[in-house]
Parts: C-alpha cells; sequence; structure tokens
C-alpha cells in the first residue's frame, strides 16, 4: 500500500495524544516539559508532511518551530531549577505556593 | 545542477518501521520513571522523526532536528535532571489526582482526530505528489533570507531573550 500525506498525519495525532497525555497526567515537571517537546514535534510532522505537497514554507515554518521549542525548553528549566532551590520539589502538585 | 532522480525503495517497511519506533518511544516518555530514562526515549523518537522527514525529502530539516533537538535540547534536560535529585523523584508515585480525567480528555481528543481524518479523506490528497531531486537546503535557506527575514530576525531576538531570561532565573543571586 502506498504511503500517503495521511498515514505521515496519523502518526503525527498518535504523537500528539500521546504528549498530551504525559502534560495532563504526570507529576513530575521535567516529564511535562519532556511531553511538551513530543507535541511540538508532532506539529512538525504535520507541517512538512504537507510541506511535501505545498511547496518548502512548511520545512521554513518547522525550523521556526524548532528554535521556538529549544528557546522554551531552556526557560522552563531555568524557572524548575529557580523553584528547585526553594522548595525541593519537582512535583506539579506540590508547587502550589504564589508567594512565600 | 540537475541530478538524477532516484526512486525510493522499501518505502512501507521504512515507515512503518520509523513510526513503530516513534510511538513506542513516545509511550516509553510518558511511562517511565526515572527522568533519564525518559529523556533516552526522547531522544529515540527525535532520531525516528528525522528519518521520517528524511522520507518526506525534507533532508535540511532532518539535520536541524539532530543538531538542535537531540545535540541540544535533550541535553540541558539531561543537564538538569543531574542537577536535581533524582532518587527520591523515583520513589514517589508518578501519576498525578487527575490522571483520569486527562487521560479522558485524551481520548476525545483521540475521536475528534479519527472523526476529522474518516470525514475528511476528500480533501487530503491520495497519492504523493513526487517532486524532481532539487537542492533543498539551498532553496530553504534562500526562503529564509528572502521570504521569511523578518520571522528570522525575530526568532533571533527570541532566542537572546530566552538566553537572558535562563540565566537570571538559574543565578542564586541577581
Amino acid at each position: 500500500m502506498e504511503i500517503t500525506t495521511l498515514h505521515y498525519l496519523v502518526v503525527a495525532a498518535a504523537l500528539f495524544i500521546i504528549g498530551t497525555i504525559g502534560v495532563l497526567t504526570r507529576r513530575n515537571v521535567v516529564i511535562i516539559l519532556m511531553s511538551i517537546e513530543l507535541i511540538l514535534n508532532a506539529v512538525n510532522l504535520n507541517l512538512v508532511a504537507f510541506s511535501r505537497l505545498y511547496g518548502l514554507h512548511g520545512q521554513v515554518f518547522s525550523i521556526f518551530v524548532i528554535t521556538d521549542a529549544a528557546a522554551e525548553a531552556a526557560v522552563g528549566l531555568g524557572i524548575l531549577i529557580a523553584f528547585f532551590r526553594n522548595k525541593e520539589t519537582v512535583n506539579a502538585d506540590e508547587i502550589d505556593l504564589l508567594k512565600f | 545542477m540537475p541530478l538524477q532522480e532516484l526512486t525510493p525503495v522499501a518505502t512501507p517497511y521504512f515507515f512503518y518501521g520509523l513510526s513503530a519506533v516513534a510511538v513506542l518511544s513516545a509511550i516509553g516518555v510518558i511511562m517511565r520513571r526515572n527522568p533519564v530514562h525518559s529523556a533516552i526515549s526522547l531522544i529515540f523518537t527525535l532520531l525516528s522523526l528525522a528519518g521520517l522527514y528524511l522520507m518526506l525529502y525534507a533532508p535540511f530539516v532532518a539535520g536541524v532536528q539532530i543538531i538542535l533537538y537531540v545535540g541540544g535540547i535533550v541535553v540541558l534536560f539531561l543537564f538538569v535532571i543531574m542537577l536535581i535529585n533524582i532518587e527520591r523523584m523515583q520513589r514517589e508515585y508518578q501519576f498525578n489526582k487527575q490522571w483520569l480525567v486527562g487521560l479522558l480528555a485524551a481520548a476525545v481528543l483521540g475521536v475528534l482526530f479519527v472523526a476529522v481524518y474518516v470525514k475528511g479523506q476528500s480533501i487530503f490528497p491520495q497519492h504523493a505528489v513526487r517532486f524532481p531531486e532539487q537542492l533543498n537546503t539551498q532553496q530553504v535557506g534562500k526562503m529564509l533570507y528572502v521570504d521569511y527575514l523578518l520571522p528570522f530576525e525575530i526568532a533571533s531576538l527570541l532566542l537572546l531573550v530566552a538566553i537572558v531570561g535562563a540565566v537570571v532565573m538559574a543565578k542564586k543571586r541577581i
């Protein structure tokens, strides 16, 4: 069976759903950030799959998405380190104080 | 300079193999107790996605994915995992209190995707358009500097802001 665009979209949808489950159900903030990276990669796969049909704009946009994912991961991990220095926990449900 | 057109071989095997590795590693990312195992599973997912980009005739994006994502972002994750205390993390309960609601929400999202793909079959082209082999990197580079120059400069500004923000966040005394 020939591999059409729809096959790639289904794989991207599966990765998106798995990333969403990771964001919604895990307690560890590092795992949540990694699940967000999974979601961004699913979107990238969609963009590149459609760029095969409609021109190179999808690939250029996916490069920007990768750049933004790097910036977001850096800032998110910086926030995590700053919080860990205060409270010694990385569980999302123990981070519940707005001000000490 | 015109390149010869090469016909792809064994495409379904590569596609199903790479997709299986990607999805199974993604499940490994969200299910493992040890965060280092999750990071290694994420590396497998990203590498198999780079293989899928190569199958989609996007070698530049595949190279950028390997260099930036695997070589930059996941390494950053591993550094941070090394900085925080892992031993206690592994023995605690891994899933939060609203895991059932989260699972239901993701299931509804899955049903939505299936409905979109089944009902909208007519708008997805059924056969892949075959482009002749061209100089992908050169064209992507030209597009970045000609059509998308403003987003390019704004992305560099965004990276500057992210660097300054991350350094300020992680310092002990500002």
